[in-house]
């Protein structure tokens, strides 16, 4: 086997020396994560195939690396063994970090024609936000998503509700909620009204919350917190209140790595999830499902979130051109539709939804469409210097809450006063 | 041969050993010790300064973590080392099946702790979860495994006991079966109760291996924090956050190398303790034949 391994590399490297005499070909290493689960690496791989098939001058040797912090981990210390990666998917939200690391450099220094700068404007301006620093632009869109309400549309009928009719408001998220919650005999719940993460990722679906009572949490220079306004404590409070108070919700910490499974077996009647998880639900789910924007409180909103693409200082000039090419084959038009169909994850420029293949989906499959029309209420992901430290902060006051341990104010102005000690030396 | 050329032949023989101990451990721990006094943030500075281990001693999850490390340690390692005990005895019996009681016994130690933790990931999963079902078929309440603070380091504690039982009771099932039948034979004539013949001859003989056992124990209850990833990122609030682990997050997501150099100097003083307590007092009480 490992002969015959050898014997295909050796043959295939012949053929493609053969192929092309003139070019010295470029290497391009890329380390992208899959956050969402489902069959991701294929369809990655898939693209970049094609890219290869198209650019037979560059090499991509495209990895898989975990989860968002495991692809940086790799990257970073890929960087440091003087073996780096030149281009990499990261969080969309480490661009400060890998800014004061000065990992990265601005597409706006790799572009030179008209074209290329009038591509760096083609994206959702929603999109950008995390991605772009001062006037200079660090990640380009490319698996991103919003939070969406994924709803059993059946659990619906059966508690003789519309299922056309989802929430909208705060009120009507607790109220459908209770018609949607069944006990059993002996008192027990047997089916949830909804569901919202709180672990891996819990200060993205607080930033919802936040972002719907109307405040966000960080400025955009990444300097500054906003964890202890008022309309953030009340966020916290009325997340807690829908296990607690209103009780259609688990009351503690609902795990984000179980929560599609117990959609699709539904244990809950409504889920708050990343809209990157839709092809995977549409794939596997039994019953008839909506999915929905996010309910408002003053305003509809969510965070943007997912992986933005980056190049990297270390790489040679025509290796950061090469990188370019890729970044823009994988996020042009008939790509991000593809990607976008394949996965639930959205297209990421309006060109996209043009597209024959996207449009067509859309129209067979309305939900698909859902996250972008939500685009225009949403706002940055929580994005500071020093995000690790700054993040953990929330997520430990937001656990600590939703676990009955202290006081949404107790632990938000906690928070806030920590991360005013971190963030003050970047003011 | 006179005795220079067998110095320098010892020498020799010991140079590969040297370089690599010297090239990945000690090498590492003086530049570890180093950038915990001249490090800050990712980036290594020439002063040396206090800095770093003064915010160790105001971290506030430092002093939690280390709570959790304690029990998680104080725990697992006596429960699994009694159990590990208990099944040697079992297995080392003439029953029927016994081979594929000693196979079970010892599947959970093959698997990856990685892929352990995804199966266990569904067994403490509140609503869809095995133990959650189990609980229901008796009508009780089912209870949020990993996401309770109160329970979470609980339920980390029996994912391991379960994996590393069986690792151990091969040890002592290799040392059982060293044991010579005389003297259960003698202290038959001598009509020595089950209980007696335990306390005086197969515990005793068995010192060596629970040594062996206790150092291991201890040393696994400090590095391994694989299923952390996958069970409960050491949260919810910290309540299952252990050292490494926190290491882990320091280094690498807050990308803070001078604060994980100061945590992992903290780290080796805490196992050089334990060692010297392992060898300087246990090791007395332990009879070699």
């Amino acid at each position: 086997m490992q002969l015959l391994k050898k014997i295909g590399l050796g043959a295939s490297a012949l053929a493609l020396s053969l192929a092309t005499p003139v070019f010295a070909a470029t290497d391009l290493t890329m380390y992208y994560p899959v956050a969402v689960g489902g069959a991701l690496t294929k369809i990655v791989d898939g693209m970049v195939a094609d890219f290869e098939k198209d650019n037979p001058d560059i090499n991509v040797n495209a990895i898989y690396a975990g989860n968002y912090n495991d692809a940086r981990v790799k990257a970073l210390a890929a960087l440091q063994s003087g073996d780096p990666a030149q281009l990499s998917v990261m969080f969309s939200i480490d661009v400060h970090e890998l800014m004061d690391l000065d990992a990265i450099v601005p597409f706006d220094d790799v572009v030179s024609t008209d074209e290329e700068k009038a591509w760096l404007d083609s994206f959702y301006p929603a999109l950008m936000e995390n991605g772009k620093v001062g006037d200079k632009t660090y990640g380009i869109p490319f698996q991103r998503s919003t939070i969406v309400m994924y709803y059993n549309k059946d659990m619906f009928k059966a508690a003789g509700l519309d299922p056309e009719k989802p929430p909208t408001s705060w009120e009507e998220l607790s109220e459908i909620g209770a018609a949607l919650t069944k006990k059993n005999a002996s008192g027990q719940v047997d089916q949830w009204g909804a569901m919202i993460p709180s672990t891996a990722y819990p200060y993205w679906m607080f930033g919802a919350l936040t972002k719907q009572k109307g405040q966000v949490l960080m400025n955009q220079a990444g300097n500054e917190t906003y964890f202890d306004h008022p309309d953030v404590v009340d966020a916290l409070n009325f997340w807690r209140d829908l296990g607690s108070k209103h009780s259609v919700m688990p009351e503690g910490i609902i795990e984000w790595g179980t929560l599609r499974q117990n959609f699709l077996e539904q244990k809950t009647a409504m889920m708050w999830h990343s809209t990157g998880n839709l092809t995977t639900v549409k794939k596997s789910a039994t019953f008839d499902f909506g999915v929905a924007m996010l309910p408002s409180a003053s305003e509809l909103g969510s965070p943007t979130g997912g992986g933005n693409f980056y190049i990297f200082k270390a790489a040679t000039a025509d290796e950061q051109q090469a990188a370019l090419k890729l970044v823009r084959f994988m996020t042009g038009p008939e790509q991000a539709a593809r990607w976008s169909i394949e996965t639930g994850y959205m297209g990421v420029s309006p060109a996209a939804y043009d597209t024959e293949a996207l449009s067509d989906y859309v129209k067979s499959f309305p939900p698909a469409a859902i996250a972008r029309d939500q685009l225009q209420y949403a706002t940055a992901e929580l994005s500071t210097h020093q995000a690790g430290r700054v993040r953990k902060l929330l997520d430990d006051a937001i656990q600590s809450v939703l676990s009955g341990q202290s006081t949404a104010e107790e632990a938000l102005t906690s928070a806030q006063k920590q991360a005013d000690r971190i963030l003050k030396r970047y003011r | 041969m006179n005795n220079k050329t067998r110095q320098i032949q010892a020498w020799l023989l010991l140079l590969p050993a040297l370089c690599l101990l010297a090239a990945f451990t000690h090498y590492p721990v003086i530049r570890t010790v180093w950038r915990s006094f001249a490090g800050s943030g990712v980036r290594m500075g020439d002063a040396l300064h206090l800095d770093n281990y003064r915010y160790m001693l105001e971290d506030e999850v430092l002093l939690q973590v280390l709570s959790n490390s304690f029990w998680y340690a104080a725990i697992t390692v006596p429960v699994s080392i009694v159990l590990a005990i208990a099944m040697a005895l079992w297995v080392n019996g003439k029953i029927r099946g016994v081979g594929l009681l000693r196979l079970a016994y010892f599947t959970p130690t093959v698997l990856p702790m990685i892929s352990v933790a995804n199966i266990w990931l569904f067994f403490y999963s509140p609503e869809i979860g095995l133990l959650n079902n189990i609980l229901g078929l008796f009508g009780a309440d089912g209870v949020n495994w990993l996401g309770d603070p109160d329970i979470s380091l609980y339920s980390l504690m029996a994912m391991t006991i379960w994996k590393e039982a069986g690792f151990f009771m091969i040890f002592y099932l290799a040392a059982l079966q060293t044991i010579s039948p005389d003297l259960y034979h003698a202290a038959a004539l001598e009509n020595a109760s089950r209980f007696t013949v335990f306390r005086r001859i197969t515990f005793p003989l068995l010192m060596p291996t629970t040594l062996f056992v206790l150092v291991n124990a201890l040393l696994n209850a400090f590095k391994l924090v694989d299923h952390l990833f996958i069970l409960t990122k050491g949260g919810p609030n910290n309540s299952s956050n252990l050292l490494l682990y926190y290491i882990f997050e320091n280094a690498f997501s807050f990308f803070d190398t001078a604060y994980a150099s100061v945590l992992t100097v903290l780290l080796l003083l805490i196992l050089v303790f334990l060692a010297l307590l392992q060898f300087g007092v246990l090791e007395k009480r332990v009879h070699y034949r």
